[in-house]
Parts: C-alpha cells; sequence; structure tokens
C-alpha cells in the first residue's frame, strides 16, 4: 500500500459542514443500545464483593455457603482466575485489580464475585461469602505514601531510575526526569524568581454510565462478550490473555458509550464476567453500581507539586524546574512521567528540568483521565506563570507570548516542534473580545494554557459500496464523541458523494484487524486517515470497473467529483460514470466494490489551547460562580466543526467541576466517604456559563485533511485558568485544587489575618 | 417485605402499630426508596400514606394552613395563598433536590428523615410549624423541632405518623426567609442554612422573631439568643452584626466531607444576617 498521509491543501465539500449525526435519533429516542441494554437468554447477574479495608492481607476466603445458596451458579475468587500473565508486570497488575490475591490493596477493591439468577440472590449470595482479613496500616495521602515511615504497600518495590539502586524497598516505584540546559546558570541570571508548591485532589471521570458487560462463554471454548468500553480489540487481547483464551475465540462488540474519557480504557468487570461465565455455563451480565465505580474503577491522581521558575525584567524566562508526585493507586504507573514531559511544553525555555515521582497509595488503580496528568502540571506551572508576570509587571498573556514555543523549538519533553498552535491561540486569546470585557466586583479574570501530545496508532477500516452506491464504513475505533459522523463526513469527501449516502458503524473484533483504542484524542485523526486510504484504495477499483464498463485503459480514467471521467479528447463522447451506476452495474464488472486500509496513524501532530475565565468570589462565603468561559484551541482542521466544539466545552466542563468541587474524600479509615453523585460533585447545568468557543486550524502536515486529535487538550488549561481568576477575585493565591468553598474561604481569612468568628 | 396503601389514618395507624418487624412510611418516597436501592434498610413492612383521604392536600382555616403529609413540595410551591404569607417556608421546600424530586417529596417526609441538613425544616422551625400526629391513643401536636432527635432519629412513638404541617395565620407586617450554602447550585445538601421569621410593629421595629440554622449540630437549632438580638431593634448594622456573632457561636459543627467546622461557623453567621436582611424586607421593613 502506498499511501500518502501528507497534508494535500485541497478545498473541501463535505468536510467542515454540520450535518446531523447518524446516532443522534437513537440516543436521544432512547434506543441506542448502551452496555447495560444488551440482553440474552438465560442471562445470570453478577455481582461482586469488594473490600471494605483500605489495606488488608486476605487470610481465607469461604464461599461454601454462598454455593449452597439456591439460585447461585458460580462464585469466583482469584483461585479462578489464575496468573497467566507469564512475567508481564502490567498485566499482572491488571488482574490483581480485577480480583485481589493475597492482599486487598484499597476500599473497593474486588475479592470475589457470584453469578446468580437474579440480582436478590446475587445480594444474598455476597452476603454469604465468608473473609478473613488482616487489616494492616494504610496510606492514601501522596506526600504521606513517599515519607520513610509510610506504610508500605508493596515490600518487593525498589524505586527505579535512581542512580544507585535502593536498599530499602519504597511506595516510590520510578523517578523520571527530563529537560536540557544548566538550570542553575539560568536562575542565576533570573531577576524574579517565583516558587511555589501545588496539591491537587483525585477525580473521577465521572462517565455517567457505569461499567456494563454480558459475557457468554460457551462450551466448546469460545466466547462473545458485549461492553461499553472505548477499545473493544484491547479488551479483547487482555480479556484473552488473563483467561487463557485465544484472542481470536473471543469477540467483543462495543456498545454505544455513555462517556469514558480514559476510564474505559481498562478491563475491571470484563474478565471477572468472563469467568462467570466460564464456570456457570450460562451468559453473565454484569453491571458496576455507582459507588463501584467510584470506589474500584477510574480515578486520576492526586498530585503535590513544586514549581520554581525565573524570569529576567524584560519577560524572558531563564530557568524552571518541576518537581512532580503522582499518585498510581496500588500499582506502578507512568503518572507523574507524563506529567513531568507536559509541565512546561508550551514554553521555549533554554533552561528546563522536570522530575517526577510514581507514588503508590491505598485508592483505586489509576486510570488515564482525558490528557491524563497534563492538567494538574499545567496547574501548577501556569499559577506560576501567572505570579512571575506579576511580579515583573508584565501582562500575563504578553508574559506567555514572549516565551511561547515555535516552530523548531525544542520542547522541553525532547522532540524538536513542527508547525504548533501555541502562539495562535495566545494572539487569538489577547485579542479576543472576552480579554477586555470588563469586570464587577469580587470578580477577577484568569487565562492559562495547555498542551497534550496526542496519538495516533494501529487503524484498520473497511470500506464497503452497496450495489445501490450507498457506502457502508466499518471503523474499529469506538465513537466517543461524534466520530462516525465526521469520518462519513470524511468517506463523503475523498468520494467525492453526498454525507447522507454513507453510513458508519463501529465494527466488532472479529470483523476487522485489530485497532488501538480511542484515546489519545486519536479516534477522528487516526481512523479519518484510514477512511481515506480505504476511499482512495475503493477509487481505484471504481476507476478500473469504469474502464471495464468504457474498454478504455485504466490510466485514461480520472476519480472527480464522485464520477469516473475519461480522460482525453478521444472520449469526448463518453458521459461520466457515477459511483452510483458503477455500483449498480459490479455485479457483472468484477463483484463488490470496496476499499480496505490498515496503518499506523503517525504524526498525530501536537495541540495546544488557551482558555480565558471570569470567576465572581462571595468573600463571606468563598462560593464561587463561573461568569464566562472561552476556549481558544488548534483543531488542525475541524472535520464536523459542532463536535470539535463539544471537544472544546466538555474538557472546559470537566476541568471546572475539577478545579471548584470535585475530590475523593477518605476518612481516616482509609475509606472513601463519598462514592456517589451527590457528594462528589461534577457540575449540573445551572453551574456552567455557556462556553465559548474559537476553532484555530493550523494544519497537521502529517494528514491528508491537517486534522489534529482535539478531544483531550481542553481539560488541561482549566484548572489553572479557574485558579488564576479565583486568585485575582479573592485576592490570594489559591494552590490546592478543588478550590472549594471552604478552602477559598480559609485563604481569604488567613490572607486578612483575621481569625475565624467564634 | 409486604407493601399496604391504607385508605384511612386509622388503618395506617393500625398496621403500623401491630407490625412485628422494621416499618417505613411511604410519601414521596425520595428518600426511603433511595435508601432501599441502595441496600442500607430493608423494611418489613411499607405503609403508602398517599391513599388516604385529604393528606395530599393543602387546606386553609381560620388559623392557618394545614399542609397534609403527602403534599409534594412542588404543590406548595403552586399555592399562591402559601407563598404569599410563608414564602421562606416555600422557598426552603422548593430547594430540596430537583425539580423532578420536588414533584414528589413532601415537607414531612423531610422532617422525619431526621437529617440535621434538611432544607425544609430551619424555615419550618422560624415559622413556629407544629406537627399533627396521629398515633394508637389518638391525636396530638408537637413543636417541629421537637420531632427529630438525631440524625435519622425522631420522637415518634411506634406507631405514629405525622398527618399535616400546621402553620398559623400571619400577623401583619411579618416576613420570612430561608438560605442555605451548597458548593453548586442546585442538586445538592446544605453545608449550612439558616431560616429567619420577623413580625415588625409599625415603627419597623421587630417585634417577634425566631431564627433557626440547620447542618451544624446533630438536629435543627432554634437559637433563641439570635432572635433576642433582633427584637426591639430595626434591622440595624449592629443588630445584625450581632446576629452573625450569635449565629456562629450557637454551631456545634463537625468536620465533614461537606464542610470544616470554621466554615459553618462563619457562613452560619453570613446567612442568618442575609435571611434576616430578606425577612425583614418582606415584612416591610425599611
Amino acid at each position: 500500500m502506498n499511501f500518502d498521509p501528507r497534508y494535500s491543501g485541497r478545498n473541501f465539500t463535505s468536510v467542515g459542514t454540520r450535518p446531523l449525526r447518524p446516532d443522534g435519533v437513537d440516543k436521544v429516542t432512547g434506543r441506542a443500545r448502551y452496555g447495560a441494554d444488551f440482553n440474552m437468554a438465560g442471562q445470570l447477574v453478577g455481582r461482586v464483593l469488594r473490600s471494605p479495608h483500605a489495606h488488608a492481607t486476605i487470610r481465607r476466603i469461604d464461599t461454601s455457603k454462598a454455593e449452597k445458596l439456591a439460585g447461585v451458579k458460580a462464585v469466583i475468587t482469584a483461585a479462578d482466575l489464575p496468573d497467566l500473565t507469564d512475567g508481564d508486570a502490567a498485566m499482572y497488575d491488571i488482574l490483581d485489580n480485577c480480583m485481589a490475591r493475597e492482599k486487598a490493596l484499597y476500599d473497593g477493591h474486588a475479592v470475589a464475585a457470584v453469578a446468580a439468577v437474579d440480582a436478590r440472590t446475587a445480594r444474598q449470595a455476597l452476603k454469604l461469602i465468608e473473609v478473613d482479613y488482616e487489616v494492616l496500616p494504610h496510606v492514601t495521602d501522596v506526600d504521606e505514601a513517599m515519607k520513610h515511615t509510610a506504610p508500605l504497600l508493596n515490600d518487593a518495590i525498589f524505586t527505579e531510575g535512581l542512580e544507585e539502586k535502593p536498599a530499602k524497598p519504597s511506595n516510590v516505584t520510578k523517578r523520571t526526569q527530563f529537560g536540557h540546559g544548566d538550570i542553575h546558570e539560568g536562575f542565576g541570571r533570573a531577576d524574579f524568581v517565583v516558587e511555589r508548591s501545588f496539591k491537587t485532589e483525585q477525580t473521577h471521570q465521572g462517565y455517567i454510565e457505569p461499567h456494563a458487560c454480558v459475557a457468554n462463554v460457551s462450551s466448546d471454548g469460545t466466547a462473545d462478550l458485549w461492553v461499553c468500553t472505548q477499545g473493544h480489540f484491547v479488551y479483547r487481547q487482555h480479556c484473552a490473555q488473563l483467561l487463557g483464551m485465544e484472542a481470536s475465540k473471543l469477540r467483543v462488540t462495543s456498545s454505544e458509550i455513555g462517556g469514558g474519557f480514559g476510564g474505559k480504557t481498562h478491563v475491571w468487570a470484563e474478565p471477572v464476567a468472563l469467568a462467570l461465565s466460564r464456570k456457570a455455563g450460562r451468559p453473565v451480565k454484569l453491571v458496576m453500581t455507582r459507588d463501584e465505580v467510584f470506589r474500584a474503577s477510574g480515578p486520576t491522581s492526586a498530585t503535590s507539586i513544586d514549581v520554581r521558575i525565573g524570569a529576567r525584567k524584560d519577560g524572558t524566562i531563564t530557568a524552571a524546574e518541576a518537581t512532580l508526585r503522582y499518585s498510581c493507586g496500588p500499582y506502578a504507573g507512568m503518572w507523574a512521567e507524563i506529567g513531568a514531559m507536559t509541565a512546561f511544553a508550551c514554553y521555549r525555555l533554554e533552561n528546563v528540568r522536570t522530575v517526577g515521582y510514581e507514588v503508590l497509595v491505598n485508592r483505586p488503580k489509576t486510570a488515564a483521565y482525558r490528557a491524563p496528568s497534563a492538567p494538574m502540571a499545567a496547574f501548577a506551572v501556569e499559577s506560576a506563570i501567572d505570579e512571575l508576570a506579576k511580579e515583573i509587571g508584565m501582562d500575563p498573556v504578553e508574559f506567555r507570548i514572549r516565551n511561547a514555543a515555535q516552530e523548531g523549538t525544542r520542547s522541553s519533553y525532547g522532540p524538536v516542534y513542527g508547525p504548533i498552535g501555541i502562539g495562535p491561540t495566545l494572539e487569538a486569546a489577547k485579542n479576543h473580545p472576552h480579554m477586555k470585557a470588563p469586570l464587577g466586583k469580587n470578580q477577577g479574570r484568569g487565562m492559562a494554557c495547555g498542551f497534550w501530545f496526542n496519538f495516533g496508532g494501529q487503524t484498520c477500516t473497511d470500506l464497503n459500496i452497496g450495489m445501490d452506491g450507498s457506502v457502508s464504513l466499518a471503523v474499529g475505533t469506538v465513537d466517543v464523541g461524534g466520530s462516525r459522523a465526521s469520518l462519513s463526513l470524511v468517506a463523503a469527501e475523498e468520494l467525492g458523494i453526498a454525507y447522507e449516502q454513507v453510513k458508519a458503524v463501529v465494527a466488532d473484533t472479529s470483523s476487522l484487524g485489530y485497532n488501538d483504542m480511542t484515546d489519545g484524542s486519536r479516534g477522528t485523526f487516526s481512523s479519518s486517515m484510514a477512511t481515506i486510504s480505504a476511499a482512495r484504495n475503493a477509487i481505484k477499483i471504481l476507476r478500473e470497473r469504469a474502464a471495464q464498463m468504457w474498454d478504455i485503459p485504466i490510466d485514461d480514467v480520472v476519480w472527480e467529483k464522485g464520477h469516473a471521467i475519461a480522460k482525453g479528447e478521444k472520449y469526448g463522447n463518453l458521459a461520466a460514470l457515477s459511483l452510483r451506476e458503477i455500483a449498480a452495474a459490479s455485479g457483472k464488472t468484477g463483484g463488490p466494490i470496496a476499499g480496505h486500509s490498515e496503518l499506523v496513524a503517525d504524526g498525530a501532530g501536537v495541540s495546544f489551547a488557551t482558555h480565558i475565565c471570569d470567576i465572581e468570589v462571595d468573600p463571606e462565603t468563598g462560593a464561587t460562580r463561573v461568569l464566562r468561559y472561552t476556549v481558544v484551541q488548534d483543531a488542525g482542521k475541524a472535520v464536523h466543526p459542532t463536535y470539535v466544539e463539544g471537544q472544546y466545552q466538555g474538557g472546559a466542563a470537566q476541568g471546572i467541576g475539577w478545579a471548584l468541587n470535585e475530590e475523593y474524600v477518605y476518612g481516616k479509615d482509609g475509606r472513601l466517604q463519598n462514592p456517589g453523585f451527590l457528594d462528589y460533585r461534577i457540575p449540573v447545568c445551572s453551574d456552567l456559563p455557556m462556553i465559548d468557543t474559537q476553532i484555530l486550524e493550523i494544519p497537521n502536515p502529517n494528514h491528508p485533511y491537517g486534522v489534529r486529535g482535539v478531544g483531550e487538550t481542553s481539560i488541561v488549561p482549566p484548572l489553572a485558568a479557574i485558579a488564576n481568576a479565583v486568585s485575582n477575585a479573592a485576592g490570594v493565591r489559591m494552590t490546592h485544587i478543588p478550590m472549594s468553598p471552604p478552602r477559598i474561604l480559609a485563604a481569604i481569612e488567613a490572607e486578612r489575618g483575621g481569625r475565624w468568628s467564634k | 417485605m409486604r407493601y399496604i396503601r391504607p385508605l384511612s389514618m386509622e388503618d395506617a395507624v393500625g398496621q403500623l402499630a401491630s407490625s412485628p418487624g422494621t416499618a417505613a412510611i411511604l410519601a414521596g418516597g425520595s428518600d426511603l426508596l433511595v435508601r432501599m436501592k441502595g441496600g442500607f434498610i430493608e423494611p418489613d413492612l411499607i405503609v403508602d400514606i398517599k391513599a388516604i383521604d385529604g393528606l395530599g392536600e393543602i387546606r386553609e382555616t381560620a388559623e392557618g394552613f394545614i399542609i397534609g403529609a403527602a403534599v409534594s413540595c412542588a404543590l406548595m410551591g403552586e399555592s399562591a395563598a402559601l407563598k404569599r404569607e410563608w414564602p421562606g417556608v416555600v422557598e426552603a421546600a422548593k430547594l430540596i433536590g430537583s425539580k423532578q424530586v420536588q414533584g414528589r417529596c413532601t415537607i414531612v417526609g423531610n422532617l422525619c428523615n431526621a437529617s440535621p441538613a434538611a432544607d425544609s425544616v430551619p424555615a419550618l422551625v422560624a415559622a413556629g410549624a407544629m406537627a399533627l400526629i396521629a398515633g394508637p391513643g389518638g391525636r396530638r401536636t408537637a413543636a417541629v423541632e421537637a420531632v427529630p432527635t438525631g440524625p435519622g432519629k425522631t420522637s415518634l412513638a411506634k406507631g405514629e405518623i405525622i398527618e399535616a404541617i400546621l402553620l398559623d395565620r400571619r400577623a401583619p407586617r411579618s416576613g420570612d426567609a430561608y438560605l442555605r450554602f451548597i458548593p453548586r447550585t442546585e442538586m445538592d445538601i446544605a453545608v449550612v442554612s439558616a431560616g429567619v421569621n420577623l413580625t415588625l410593629d409599625e415603627q419597623g421595629v421587630v417585634k417577634s422573631a425566631r431564627v433557626a440554622l440547620g447542618a451544624v449540630a446533630p438536629t435543627v437549632l432554634l437559637v433563641e439568643e439570635a432572635a433576642e438580638a433582633l427584637i426591639g431593634r430595626k434591622l440595624d448594622e449592629a443588630a445584625l452584626e450581632r446576629l452573625a456573632k450569635v449565629c456562629s457561636g450557637a454551631c456545634r459543627p463537625i468536620d465533614d466531607k461537606r464542610g470544616t467546622v470554621e466554615f459553618r461557623r462563619k457562613v452560619a453567621g453570613v446567612l442568618a444576617r442575609r435571611a434576616a436582611t430578606t425577612a425583614y424586607a418582606r415584612a416591610g421593613g425599611k
């Protein structure tokens, strides 16, 4: 296959328009099938027993009483999920997280599961399972966990990445470092230095749809899994490996998805449901409750970050450094590493150093959350940048423009940038009317920048042309944000036909080659590349068929605006053949017409955004109100602008929740205090203003249409932008996220030097 | 589990009194069903009181209002007379949950759920509302503040059902108001709350006052010292300052996932002050 992915600078007909999405009507009328909407005859109800302890050795599990209860068809423990990971440490962690083996490592860790004829019986059975725990000391705070005196989660962990191998085990699994230049020299040249420490609390992705699946293992060893996921091919690999199956014998079908944001890139319930079905010999449906979703799935890292930045009077940054500590839950991760890579990625720095520490705590296993790790690092860095601009006496936008990375800049994490959008988003923000709007009493404005890598990855797509001339597009990337509409637009564009002539579906794992999951903002980027490639392959066949119909050489047939055209004056009397006409004749010209593509979508193109927001703070209560919010972000090319705007708004909304109210609250006993949407406060509609968006289009040179991923970057700046706005409104620097009313009021009172009224 | 839907109060009381296991009363179900679904309780008997004659009505008499135990908070918001006379009580009822929840939930349920953070209770306490209670021994009335005795606990005896909430007719130049603090704009539970009810004389001097605080102690607090700070004065800055101070001092809060001790103390004073200002304006004070 000789597919040329380079940007071609073409004019667009379909791409850039805003048609209705193909999945829209079913979603708004309730017909769409989500994870919990699949059902099979004879299906059992699966339920999971979870540890009530933050840290405990499992001495013994007695399931005999539960097994004897009428209606119980299977009970499983870790013994039913033996270790088949063959030294693959990451897979072993996934296995241990799905079903605790020797120790329960957090409140909510699965220890056993049942499959029964109904939910009531399953619940009763859970109560009959006896687990003998030896409760161990626990640690849930990231800074506490790093202390030498902290309880150890795993005494086989010795910190990696140190110059010498440490003598003692630690909760710190790894140290990583990035940067270049000489920071000591740089700080030596600085006229102003800002040094601050920041904390962010743990948040959950907060997807509205809980994890849900139906597993059906047949006695012949084949199996089906219907599941709500961001990556059914990855789920297939993981489940097959954990259950000792051949991947091709497990067919995974993805349902519609009610939000994932990174949290549905990881298996929790699925291997358990498959193991239950295998043991019971019947289909098993397993739907997590909201309590289970909070206690056992998702969350992002809690962090503790120190930042130091120095600059000259003229506003040039001379040195920057950050130390980032990220909680990973009980298993090794690379969350601090990603934070350390992204922290200063927006800037052109001569001297920069970031150090990351991965820290184990007795909390659920950290999972990706939309641009994972970047928002917390941006919060710390962009807060310090704002403060530094103030000290120098420069406008915060001008200060950032002066130091912004450009094409050719060596990024703080290594690579040299191609054409990038940080400068243009800053210029656009500077000129945005929002920047000049007047502010009232107790109101403050803040702005901040954000970066995300974006990802491409393995992608496989089929494009089939029906005899009626309609096109079905089968993709392997789960549609999390309107990609079926966007990919249909791309197919229509490339083929030169109407959007309505294309129908895109997400194919199951037995119908397409492997696809990486929808993560790294790759869905539309990579699958549109594969769709263009598949369409070009189909066009080649369409041209061949037209040549055959006309009985002329294929080299004389070109494809334009959905038609085969005979090139040259000698064919002047041949009318163009439409795609429909060629398709209608296909039965007599060689059979069905299709285009296939398989590729690794390289060159995803880094992404930048600048956000502006206005916040009002009630100085007597610490209450906040978001008055106005503007997102400026580079999309490369917005395929379906409405869904690009939706991604911008969605990321901002999640960031607002994270900045102001969302947090995991643990009790002294190490148990999660707020595993529900009542006390884990995501914003409700009335908490948010209409979020304004401005799409910039700086073409990605590595994509035929210039597309960049847009899904994640929008959650990177909000924590910082809101912190800057709140700090400006309240007259005190906020360094702890979320900025809940008690934290804001305490900061105001401390700043006033006043005491709490008695 | 047994579900019954009696048609008379006598039947309901009789069934409740003679039930051997745990029993729960169902009106709107916005607390009960949530707790059952969460697996926190599994009552042996559920007595649905919605079919009992008159319980779904708001009646106006010469003495005042009789709000039946099955009257939804949304229905209270549709009663022009109630809103005119007791705007603070109605605004408190209309803050519970969401619009959908308000279509089901009741102020009697809110009271009997016995949460110190219940929204309608401080407003009812400030209003001097009475609970009309039917029981095996006949009917009695009790001050609303005497019903909850601690989180999740009430003074109701076995077999007793609150039939209605009684609110007096208003004296001229009266006003009430309720404010709560939540971190969001809706769909939340009060972190601190304050209800204030005032009657003024012809000169705009506070003649009588009741001040109640929510979510700052195991039960809603009726703060008499706070009322005294207002009585005999116009609502000047010194009176408001004193009110805030007294309210902050009266709190016996805890640190929990919703707020800190310091935060609750401080904001209790702020809310009492703001609620008093609104109540004063509603009473015609200037």
